[in-house]
């Protein structure tokens, strides 16, 4: 009963503390008028238009929505190719390539950013939309390149090794054993990428910080010259797409094991 | 020669040698039985036979065509996994239409052709189901189903049954040999379980330490085994020293074995006789003296345990034949000259 | 379909594009930035080649070094009550069912792939005086007027703890799923109780998991760069913070680059002492 009873209480504290901050954002993003409130005064959903209305904050979500969408892609055509020569081949030498796409994201963000701000500085094309697709690309690769790994771990080699027998050459077999069953690791790389792209700020800011707004950055902007609800309802926007995106992973893919646990079979 | 032929072949992983210069001739359509403990050399054998592995030295024919540089998608095969690798992503209809629908066969040709296979295996209409819905007999029917969707001249399967249980392994071995006697095609099976290589096998290869110790039909295997190794791995036995005194008589524990003689040059030896046709006598003259240790009634059968002067004795009798032998009673142990194998050392 | 060493050129294509992507858009920026840690800052423009060490000499002045014991000290502040929060916390969760724990981890993932600025913009408006917690505290009696909490040490570090726990519970989730439920109920049969059992058999045994996961959350947490500003006051600026204001508004790269460089070294030790500590658990 203890036991129980403990066990609740750190859930809903820790519950608590995460939903906490959201639940007032999403409070203050309901307000009538333009005052940061909570509880809130009236009911409104008119700051969630506003961001598909207002064209600064409609240009900054396209801009966001492409760079995450093109920059996830580029992670995930990295990261396929890579991972599926270091599952089919015998080459200690070319896990340097997988450390290669560990490390942006094992150290800090604002080193990656640096080098590559002056990386574009360097060769001349610092502040091009396209050079942001790139750096986020690189940036982000750890996350398709660690499903992916996990997905062509999780093939059972004899599977390829039937194929084989039933007369299928190299190119068959990844087009209909090895491709389909790595599909749902691919695309939860690639919601992955995607989710986090969609938010990053450090790297998108020093790439492209000046001649491009992706939301995250308009959000930080807006707070230096003070608020509007906006911010709140983008906010609960990105925590809904945030949560929806990881709510189909879980839906059709295995989420513990993507996380590390063992099997589906373990609980 | 029409059939499979493995010539001096041998697999090297490092200085271990996992095959060890095989020499074998199965003639078309003959059911193969690899037989040994793990780590013999059998399913290396098999996968080499597959392509799934290369050979270090030595060449396999088939139908006197050299195989062994053809890839294995090229071989013609089919072959059923430990693992039995069901594609779980496919339906088992789509499972067994795999080998058809990447030659690109005809949509309603592959369909007619799964449904008759899924019928040779008692599955029909089973098409549309996940694989993940099936039993282990069925899985198991199911990979069968789908290595013979070409009509392979080749039919290879790695302990095809090991995952069942007693009951339905057995009744598989009986299908599995019943559906190779309809097809004839020649199939080479592995397996460590000796029942499962008597049931089903024309020919039995045993196979230890790489090499192979004897190859023959079940019954010679039984009744000649070549070796000790052999005589030990096949059915139980009892393995008894042996040695020639100088009047030329078979001694074995101290009393000569009436009718048996070793081999010219052969002083000394191994004897190895089956249980079931170890004689055991009360007051009995000759024979060896020993005291019973234990009985084991297995109801079908009994077991009987005799000592004598150290060495372990095992008789196997019928109820009926039992006798008033007790443990703990004086036996004379009749060892039958014609029953006994005179084996190297 | 054997898994062999590549023989051909063609068994190497499929590496060609990740390779070239790695190598010319992380390997050669990062040397880039080395590079230019060396290079002499140009008033009013970029930089220009050169080899001084003047950027790191600078980097050993009283003002940095400040900068550098605070952003440690806030780091391993944040390491340690994530870790404190998030071990009982995580081994309740993986006590708990498989349709719960997925719940969870949808929200942890979510909370976790949110913007710095979304949790710096959350709790300042938590922490503010007009939509703030405070505004719950009057009507209670607790407090005779709301007030704003921020800008603050107290409010830098509750923003970076919470940035930072739902990454330390997905550290510390496949040690604790995996670890083997035996473990638990033999103490249990030898008459511990749950608590004792959590703290005399669980937390010993994942000891090293433990120091892996602090070094692994203070790395984290030493990237934070927007929470200080948008929470904290100026003295509560880290060095991700000083590095970005000394590349973008100071344009002092070379400086900025030296920065990084020095941030470099010290994650780079502290995830090799990681692996250190992870490498010995095979053995012990």
């Amino acid at each position: 009963m203890m036991e129980t009873f403990l066990r609740r209480l750190g859930f809903a504290l820790v519950a608590l503390f995460l939903a906490g901050p959201l639940i007032v954002v999403a409070g203050v993003s309901v307000n009538e008028r333009q005052s940061l409130s909570f509880p809130p005064q009236g009911f409104s959903i008119a700051w969630y238009s506003q961001i598909f209305t207002d064209p600064g904050w409609r240009a900054a979500l396209i801009a966001s929505v492409l760079l995450a969408a093109f920059s996830a892609a580029l992670a995930v055509i990295i990261a396929l190719p890579l991972s599926w020569f270091l599952w089919r081949r015998v080459a200690p030498w070319a896990n340097v390539f997988r450390l290669l796409g560990v490390a942006p994201f094992i150290l800090p963000p604002v080193i990656t950013a640096l080098g590559l701000l002056t990386f574009w500085a360097t060769i001349g094309f610092y502040g091009q939309p396209w050079t942001a697709v790139i750096s986020h690309a690189i940036f982000f690769v750890t996350l398709p390149l660690v499903t992916l790994s996990l997905g062509f771990s999780s093939i059972d080699r004899s599977l390829v090794e039937v194929a084989a027998t039933m007369g299928a050459d190299e190119r068959t077999v990844l087009r209909t054993v090895v491709l389909p069953l790595i599909l749902p690791y691919l695309i939860s790389g690639y919601a992955f990428a995607f989710v986090l792209s969609l938010n990053e700020y450090i790297v998108a800011y020093m790439t492209v910080g000046f001649t491009m707004e992706t939301l995250p950055i308009k959000i930080f902007n807006a707070l230096r010259y003070g608020y509007t609800p906006t911010m709140a309802s983008v906010s609960i926007f990105f925590v809904a797409i945030a949560a929806l995106v990881f709510s189909l992973i879980a839906r059709f893919g295995d989420l513990p094991r993507l996380l590390g646990a063992m099997s589906s079979e373990e609980k | 020669m029409s059939g499979l032929v493995f010539n001096d072949v041998s697999k090297h992983f490092g200085n271990f040698a996992a095959v060890d210069r095989v020499n074998l001739s199965v003639p078309h359509g003959t059911f193969v039985c690899m037989l040994g403990p793990s780590g013999c050399g059998k399913t290396t054998l098999l996968r080499m036979v597959a392509g799934l592995e290369e050979s270090t030295t030595g060449t396999i024919l088939l139908d006197g065509k050299d195989i062994t540089p053809v890839p294995t998608h090229k071989r013609n095969l089919g072959m059923v996994f430990q693992s039995l690798a069901l594609f779980p992503h496919l339906t088992v209809g789509e499972n067994v239409a795999y080998p058809l629908r990447i030659r690109s066969m005809a949509k309603e040709e592959q369909k007619k052709r799964v449904e008759e296979l899924l019928t040779l295996i008692h599955l029909p209409g089973y098409a549309e189901r996940p694989v993940s819905k099936l039993s282990g007999g069925q899985r198991q029917r199911v990979a069968i189903a789908r290595a013979l969707a070409l009509s392979p001249r080749l039919f290879l399967l790695d302990e095809p049954l090991s995952a069942l249980d007693a009951k339905l392994r057995e009744a598989m071995q009986v299908e599995l040999r019943q559906l190779q006697q309809k097809l004839g095609i020649t199939t080479i099976v592995v397996t460590h379980d000796q029942r499962e290589a008597m049931t089903m096998a024309d020919l039995v290869v045993v196979m230890g330490d790489g090499r192979i110790r004897q190859a023959a039909s079940p019954i010679d295997i039984y009744r000649k085994p070549a070796d000790a190794f052999v005589a030990d791995f096949i059915g139980s036995t009892n393995l008894l020293t042996v040695e020639a005194d100088s009047a030329g008589r078979a001694i074995v524990l101290g009393q000569p074995v009436p009718g048996l003689s070793l081999p010219n040059g052969m002083a000394k030896g191994l004897i190895s006789i089956r249980p079931e046709d170890v004689h055991l006598a009360k007051n009995a003259n000759g024979g060896i003296r020993g005291k019973v240790t234990f009985i084991r009634d297995l109801g079908g059968t009994i077991e009987t345990f005799v000592d004598a002067s150290g060495t372990t004795i095992v008789a196997v009798t019928t109820p009926r034949e039992r006798g008033d032998i007790t443990a703990g009673a004086e036996v004379n142990v009749v060892l039958p000259a014609d029953s006994c194998v005179v084996l190297k050392q | 379909m054997k898994r062999e060493p590549p023989r051909t050129i063609a068994d190497y294509a499929p590496l060609a594009f990740p390779a070239i992507m790695l190598i010319v858009f992380f390997v050669v920026p990062f040397s880039t930035m080395i590079a230019v840690s060396f290079f002499r800052r140009q008033q009013g423009g970029f930089y220009t080649p050169d080899f001084v060490i003047d950027n790191y000499a600078r980097f050993l002045s009283a003002f940095f070094g400040g900068v550098l014991g605070f952003s440690l000290m806030l780091a391993i502040t944040v390491a340690v009550i994530c870790v404190a929060i998030a071990f009982p916390f995580t081994y309740l969760l993986t006590k708990a069912s498989r349709r719960v724990q997925i719940v969870w981890l949808v929200c942890l993932l979510s909370v976790l792939s949110l913007s710095e600025v979304i949790i710096g913009f959350a709790w300042s408006t938590l922490f503010s005086r007009t939509a703030g917690i405070t505004n719950l505290l009057v009507p209670l009696g607790l407090m005779s007027e709301s007030q704003a909490l921020l800008p603050g040490i107290g409010a830098v570090l509750t923003g970076m703890v919470y940035q930072a726990l739902p990454y330390t519970i997905l550290v510390l989730y496949p040690a604790l799923v995996r670890l083997d439920p035996t473990l638990l109920e033999a103490a249990r049969t030898l008459g511990a109780s749950p608590l004792r059992g959590f703290f005399g058999i669980i937390v010993p045994a994942l000891r090293n998991t433990i120091v892996a996961t602090l070094i692994m959350v203070f790395v984290f947490a030493l990237g934070s760069y927007l929470l200080p500003q948008i929470l904290g006051r100026p003295q509560h600026w880290t060095l991700s913070v000083h590095i970005t204001d000394q590349a973008i508004y100071q344009s002092n790269m070379p400086f900025a680059a030296a920065m990084a460089v020095f941030l470099v070294l010290i994650s780079l030790a502290l995830v090799g002492l990681t692996l250190l500590v992870g490498g010995r658990k095979e053995v012990a």
